[in-house]
C-alpha cells in the first residue's frame, strides 16, 4: 500500500485562472488504474463537500481516446503504449508526488481542472476525413478491388488512432501532424481513399493551421508518447501528399 | 388496449398467475419470411427530396447505431441533431468492440447464406427472438460489409489481397469479418466518417457533450427531448418531427461491467416513463472471459476476447486442498499435475469443450467457484490455460522448420511466438492490468456482465410503442432473443442505422411534410423542462452523506448477487424489495456537489443511478415472471437433473412492460413468437 502527494491542476472553468492544489492520499493499492486512484481522491473530497477533480474518462480500457492527462511532465504518463486509463499504480512507490495537469495547447482549450476542449480535432475531420460515399448500400461487392496485405496492414496501423491528443501536448510547437497524418495515411493507402486525396489534404491542412496547432520540426516526441504507436512515417507520407496536392491545385 | 387476461401457469404443484393486459402487434409484413423485407419497401410511403428538407429528426446516441443512422437520415435530405455525451461523436462506446462483425457473404465457400445466419440468430438466441427481425438482419448483413469498405474501413486481408474471415462461437461457419483487436473501433469511425462528410454539408448539427434528459410527447407523438449541456449546466429544449434513441445497453445496473463508464439507461429509461415499453429486461448476456475483480477499489472490468477460448484450456483444481493452498499462495497452479486438474467444459460438454456458448460457459465457472474451487484471493476466477497449445503449436513449428522436436525449451519458445501472433494484443493486455506473464502462468479469468439483450420494446418499424419515437442498436431488445451471439450487435447496430431505419422511419414521416417546424415554447416542452429542471433541484440541494457511487455499488451487489447469473423466486423478491429500499435512501442521503450551472459530473452520475435504480426493480420483477431457463436467464427452479437451463413453451412471448408509476406496478403486455420457419428445438452442446 502507498502514500501519495498529489499536485493537480484546479481550475473553475475557461476563464479562472487555476493554479496547482496539493492533496494526500493514502493506502493506495499497486494493482489499482491511475484513474481508480483519482476516484478515490475524488470520493474523499465528496464526502467532506468538496469539489471532486473533473477528468475525462469513458472506456477505461484505452480505445476511446477520452482520457487524457499530463502526469509527472508526460502525456499519459510515464508508462509507453498505454493511455492514462490503463496506467497502473505499480508504476510509482510509496512517497512518491504526483503532478497532474491538463494537456496543454493553443487548440485545447481547459474546460475545467483537467478536462479539455479537443472540438479541433473534429473540426480537422469534418474537413475532409472521410470518403464521398453514400450509404444507400448501393455499392460493389466488398472483395470487387483486391488490396494487399501490406497495404491494408499499413493502413489499419494508421488507423487505430484514438484521437487523445497526447501528441499535440507532447509537442513543443503543439503541432497536431502526427494526428492529421494518421488519418490522410489511411485513406492514402487504400485505393477507395485516392480519388479524393487532393483535396482531403489541402483541406484537412488548412483546418488544422486555422485551429492554431503548431509546426512539426521533426523533435519526434509526439511518437515517444503516443499510446497507439503511430508511426512518424505518417509525417513524412502526408508531406509528400502534401506536397503533390499544393503542385496540382 | 384489450380487456385483461390472466393466466394461470401450473409448475411442480405451485400456481403462479400473471395478468396482461394486452398482446402487442408486432407489424411484420405476411408471406414468405424471404420475401418480407422486399415487398414491405415497395409498399411504404416515400418522402420527396424537396420535402424532407422540411423535415427535422433527432438522434440520441452516435454509436454504430446512431452514427450510422444520423448520416444515412442526413444524406437522404433530413435534418438531423446527433447527441452524445462523449466530448466527440467518435468516442460511444462502440469503439470498444473487439472481436468482429457477422455477414452472410459466403467468402469462404463453406455453405454460409441469409438462412444460416437467421437460423444460428434464432437458436442462438434460445428461441426468445421475432423471426422477421432476425431474417432482415441477415439479409441486409452482406451489404454492411460492402458499404464498409467503400468507406475506408481497413479489414483484415489475406495475402491474395481479399477480405479475410474468422470463426465465432455456436456456429459452423467462418463468417466474421475483423480488424485486428479492434473491429468496433474501426466500423465507429467509419460511421463518424460518414457523419463528418454531412457534418461539413450543414446536414446534421452535433450536440457533443449533451446528456437527453427527457423525451417529449406532444398529441401522443414525439416530438423533441430536453437535454443537459454537460459543460455549461444550461438546460435545452430541442424539436423535431421524430426521435431515435440509439443509445446503447444498460449493463451498468451492475456498476461492474465492461461497458464504458457512462453507459447507462436513462434515455431509454425516460422514454419508458412516456409511454414506452420495455421488453425483456432480466435478458443480460454475462461473458465468460473477463478479467476477475481484484478489490473494492475497481470501476470497470476488462473483457479479453472470446478467441482466447479457440486455444485456452479451463480448468480449475480437481482436489479441495489444492484450491485452498493456491488461495493461500502456497502452491502454484504449474505444480499441479495434469491429474489433478478439473477441466470441467470438457467434462461436462464433450463434443463442444471449451467452445460451448458463453451463457453455458459461465454458468459453468459459477458452478465451480460456488463449490469452492476458486482460484484466487476472493474465490471467484478460474485458469485459462495456454500452456497446451504453445507446446503443441511448438512442436508443429519444430517439425516444419527441422528442429529437436523432443527439445522442451525450443518447443516452448517456437510456441509462443505463434500464439504471441495470434493473441498477443490481449496477453500484453491481460499483463498490464494483473501483472502476471500469461506465457508461464495460466490467465486468471470470469464470468463479467457484457450485454444486454433487453431494451425499449419495438415493432418491425423499430418504432416503440409511442408514435414517432424509435429505438435502434443495443438500446432495442428486437434481434437476439435471450442471447446473443458474438460478433452480431455490431452488425445489428449497423443494419439499424444504414439500411433499416431510413425506410421504416419515412413511411411515417411521410405525414409530416406539411407540419412545419415543431416550436419549443409550448406546454409540452415548459412542463417537461420543469420537471427536468426539479429533478436536479432535489440532487444539488439535498446535502446528503454519501455518494453516488456508494449507491451505485449496493445496487450492483443486490443485481450481481440476486439477478445474475442463476436467478430464483426468494432472491428477486427479495431483490425488488431491497432496490426499492436503496432508492429511498438514495433521495435522502445522496451528496451531489457543486452546482447545476457548471460541468459537474457527480451531478451527471446522480441522473443516472437514479435512473438504474427504477429499471433494476422491474429487471428483477420480469426475471420473477419468467419462470423457466432460457439463454442468459437462468432459474435454479428450472433445470435438468444435469443443472441445464430447461426452456417452458408457455414462455414462447416476448414480456413488454408499461410504465404504470412505482417500477414494481408495471404491466405486463405480451407478445407472442411464433417459429414458421424454424422449428423449436433443445439446444444442447453435449
Ligand atoms: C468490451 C466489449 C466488446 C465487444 N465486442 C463486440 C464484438 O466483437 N462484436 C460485436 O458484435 N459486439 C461486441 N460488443 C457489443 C457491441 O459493442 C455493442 O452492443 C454495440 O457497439 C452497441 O452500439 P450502439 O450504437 O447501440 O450503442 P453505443 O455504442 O453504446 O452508443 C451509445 C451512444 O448513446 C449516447 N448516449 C447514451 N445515453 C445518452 C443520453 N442520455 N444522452 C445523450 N446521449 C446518450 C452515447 O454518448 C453514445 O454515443 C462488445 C461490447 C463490449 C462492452
Ligand atoms: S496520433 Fe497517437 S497521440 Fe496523437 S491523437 Fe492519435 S493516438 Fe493520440
Ligand atoms: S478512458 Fe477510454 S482511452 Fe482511456
Amino acid at each position: 500500500m502507498m502514500n501519495l502527494t498529489l499536485k493537480i491542476w484546479r481550475q473553475k472553468n475557461a476563464s479562472d485562472k487555476g493554479s496547482i492544489v496539493d492533496y494526500q492520499v493514502s493506502d493506495i493499492s499497486p494493482d489499482m488504474s491511475f484513474l481508480e486512484m483519482l476516484d478515490i481522491l475524488n470520493n474523499q473530497l465528496i464526502e467532506k463537500g468538496d469539489s471532486p477533480v473533473a477528468f475525462d474518462h469513458d472506456c477505461r480500457e484505452g480505445i476511446c481516446g477520452m482520457c487524457s492527462l499530463y502526469i509527472n511532465g508526460e502525456a499519459h504518463g510515464p508508462d509507453r503504449k498505454v493511455t492514462t486509463c490503463q496506467l497502473h499504480m505499480r508504476k510509482f512507490k510509496d512517497g512518491d508526488t504526483i503532478y497532474i495537469e491538463p494537456f496543454r495547447a493553443k487548440g485545447f482549450p481547459v474546460i475545467k481542472d483537467l478536462v479539455v476542449d479537443r472540438g479541433a480535432f473534429d473540426r480537422i475531420q469534418h474537413a475532409g476525413g472521410f470518403i464521398s460515399v453514400n450509404t444507400s448500400g448501393n455499392t460493389q461487392d466488398a472483395n470487387a478491388i483486391p488490396i494487399s496485405k501490406h497495404d491494408a496492414d499499413k493502413a489499419m496501423d494508421a488507423a487505430t488512432c484514438i484521437g487523445c491528443g497526447a501528441c499535440v501536448a507532447s509537442c513543443k510547437n503543439s503541432s497536431a501532424m502526427l494526428f492529421v497524418s494518421a488519418k490522410v495515411s489511411q485513406y492514402a493507402l487504400l485505393p477507395q481513399g485516392q480519388i479524393e486525396a487532393t483535396d482531403r489534404v489541402l483541406n484537412m491542412v488548412q483546418q488544422m493551421d486555422e485551429e492554431g496547432f503548431g509546426n512539426c520540426t521533426n523533435t519526434g516526441a509526439c511518437e515517444v508518447e503516443c499510446p497507439k504507436g503511430i508511426s512518424l512515417e505518417n509525417i513524412a507520407r502526408m508531406n509528400r501528399e502534401f506536397m503533390k496536392a499544393s503542385i496540382k491545385s | 388496449m384489450e380487456s385483461s387476461k390472466t393466466e394461470n401457469l401450473d409448475k411442480e404443484g405451485v400456481t403462479m398467475k400473471h395478468t396482461f393486459s394486452s398482446t402487442l402487434d408486432s407489424k411484420e409484413p405476411k408471406g414468405p419470411i424471404a420475401e418480407r423485407w422486399t415487398k414491405y419497401k415497395n409498399e411504404i410511403n416515400l418522402v420527396n427530396p424537396a420535402n424532407k428538407r422540411l423535415i427535422d429528426v433527432i438522434v440520441v446516441g452516435t454509436g454504430l447505431a446512431g452514427g450510422s443512422a444520423a448520416a444515412t437520415l442526413a444524406e437522404l435530405g433530413y435534418n438531423v441533431k446527433a447527441f452524445c455525451f462523449q466530448d466527440s461523436p467518435r468516442r460511444a462506446h462502440s469503439i470498444a468492440a473487439q472481436g468482429g462483425i457477422n455477414a452472410a457473404k459466403n467468402y469462404q465457400g463453406d455453405g454460409d447464406s441469409t438462412y444460416r445466419l437467421f437460423y444460428d440468430t434464432v437458436k442462438g438466441g434460445d428461441y426468445r427472438s421475432r423471426e422477421s427481425n432476425v431474417y432482415r438482419l441477415a439479409e441486409v448483413s452482406a451489404n454492411i460489409i460492402d458499404q464498409c469498405v467503400a468507406q475506408g474501413v481497413p479489414f483484415a486481408r489475406d495475402y491474395g489481397g481479399l477480405l479475410d474471415n474468422r470463426s465465432f462461437g455456436g456456429v459452423l461457419v467462418s463468417r466474421t469479418f475483423y480488424a485486428k483487436g479492434q473491429t468496433g473501433q474501426q466500423l465507429l469511425l467509419g460511421a463518424y466518417s460518414a457523419m463528418n462528410r454531412q457534418i461539413g454539408r450543414g446536414k446534421i448539427k452535433v450536440y457533443n457533450r449533451h446528456e437527453m434528459l427527457d423525451v417529449v410527447i406532444v398529441d401522443g407523438k414525439a416530438r423533441g427531448i430536453i437535454a443537459r449541456n454537460l459543460v455549461t449546466g444550461e438546460i435545452e429544449r430541442h424539436s423535431a418531427h421524430a426521435v431515435v434513441l440509439g443509445t446503447g445497453g444498460y449493463g451498468n445496473v451492475f456498476f461492474l461491467s465492461t461497458n464504458a463508464m457512462g453507459s447507462n439507461v436513462t434515455a431509454a429509461w425516460k422514454a419508458h416513463k412516456k409511454g414506452a415499453y420495455f421488453a425483456n429486461p432480466c435478458y443480460t448476456q454475462i461473458h465468460p472471459t473477463c478479467i476477475p475483480v481484484s478489490g473494492d477499489h475497481q470501476s470497470k472490468l476488462t473483457l479479453m476476447s472470446e478467441s482466447l477460448r479457440n486455444d485456452g484450456r479451463i480448468w480449475v483444481p480437481k482436489h479441495m486442498k489444492d484450491a485452498i493452498a493456491i488461495r493461500e499462495g502456497k502452491l502454484k497452479p504449474t505444480q499441479l499435475t495434469e491429474d489433478d486438474r478439473d477441466y470441467y467444459l470438457e467434462r461436462r460438454y464433450p463434443a463442444f469443450g471449451n467452445l460451448v456458448p458463453r451463457d453455458v460457459a459461465s454458468r459453468a465457472a459459477k458452478e465451480r467457484c460456488d463449490a469452492g474451487f476458486g482460484v484466487n484471493a476472493t474465490g471467484e476466477a478460474v485458469y485459462l490455460d495456454f500452456a497446451a497449445a504453445i507446446m503443441r503449436y511448438g512442436k508443429e513449428q519444430a517439425f516444419i522448420k527441422g528442429l529437436d522436436e523432443m527439445n522442451e525449451t525450443i518447443v516452448r519458445e517456437l510456441g509462443k511466438e505463434i500464439v504471441k501472433a495470434k493473441y498477443g494484443n490481449l496477453f500484453q493486455m491481460y499483463e498490464k492490468i494483473v501483472d502476471e506473464n500469461p506465457y508461464e502462468t495460466p490467465m486468471m479469468i470470469y464470468p463479467a456482465v457484457h450485454y444486454t439483450m433487453g431494451g425499449v420494446w419495438v415493432d418491425y418499424n423499430l418504432q416503440t410503442t409511442v408514435p414517432g419515437l424509435y429505438a435502434i442498436g443495443e438500446a432495442n431488445f428486437s434481434d437476439h432473443g435471450a442471447n446473443r451471439l458474438g460478433a452480431s450487435a455490431l452488425m445489428q447496430g449497423l443494419a439499424d442505422g444504414y439500411f433499416v431505419l431510413p425506410y421504416t422511419i419515412g413511411d411515417y414521416l411521410s405525414n409530416d411534410i406539411r407540419t412545419g417546424t415543431i416550436p419549443t415554447d409550448t406546454k409540452e416542452f415548459d412542463e417537461a423542462e420543469k420537471s427536468v429542471q426539479e429533478n436536479i433541484n432535489h440532487f444539488i440541494n439535498n446535502k446528503g452523506s454519501k455518494s453516488v457511487d456508494y449507491f451505485h455499488k449496493k445496487l450492483g451487489k443486490v443485481m450481481w448477487e440476486k439477478c445474475g447469473m442463476s436467478r430464483n423466486e426468494k432472491d428477486l423478491k427479495e431483490a425488488i424489495e431491497e432496490i426499492s429500499l436503496i432508492r429511498k435512501e438514495f433521495y435522502k442521503e445522496v451528496m451531489v456537489p457543486g452546482t447545476a450551472n457548471e460541468f459537474n459530473e457527480e451531478l451527471a452520475k446522480a441522473g443516472r443511478v437514479a435512473d438504474f435504480l427504477e429499471l433494476g426493480e422491474l429487471f428483477a420483477k420480469d426475471a420473477l415472471l419468467r419462470e423457466e431457463s432460457a439463454g442468459g436467464h437462468f432459474r435454479d427452479e428450472h433445470q435438468t437433473s444435469e443443472g441445464e437451463a430447461m426452456r417452458r413453451k408457455e414462455f414462447q412471448f416476448v414480456s413488454a412492460w408499461e410504465y404504470k408509476g412505482e417500477p414494481k406496478d408495471a404491466v405486463l403486455h405480451k407478445e407472442e413468437l411464433v417459429y414458421e420457419n424454424i422449428e423449436v428445438k433443445e439446444r444442447s452442446y453435449k
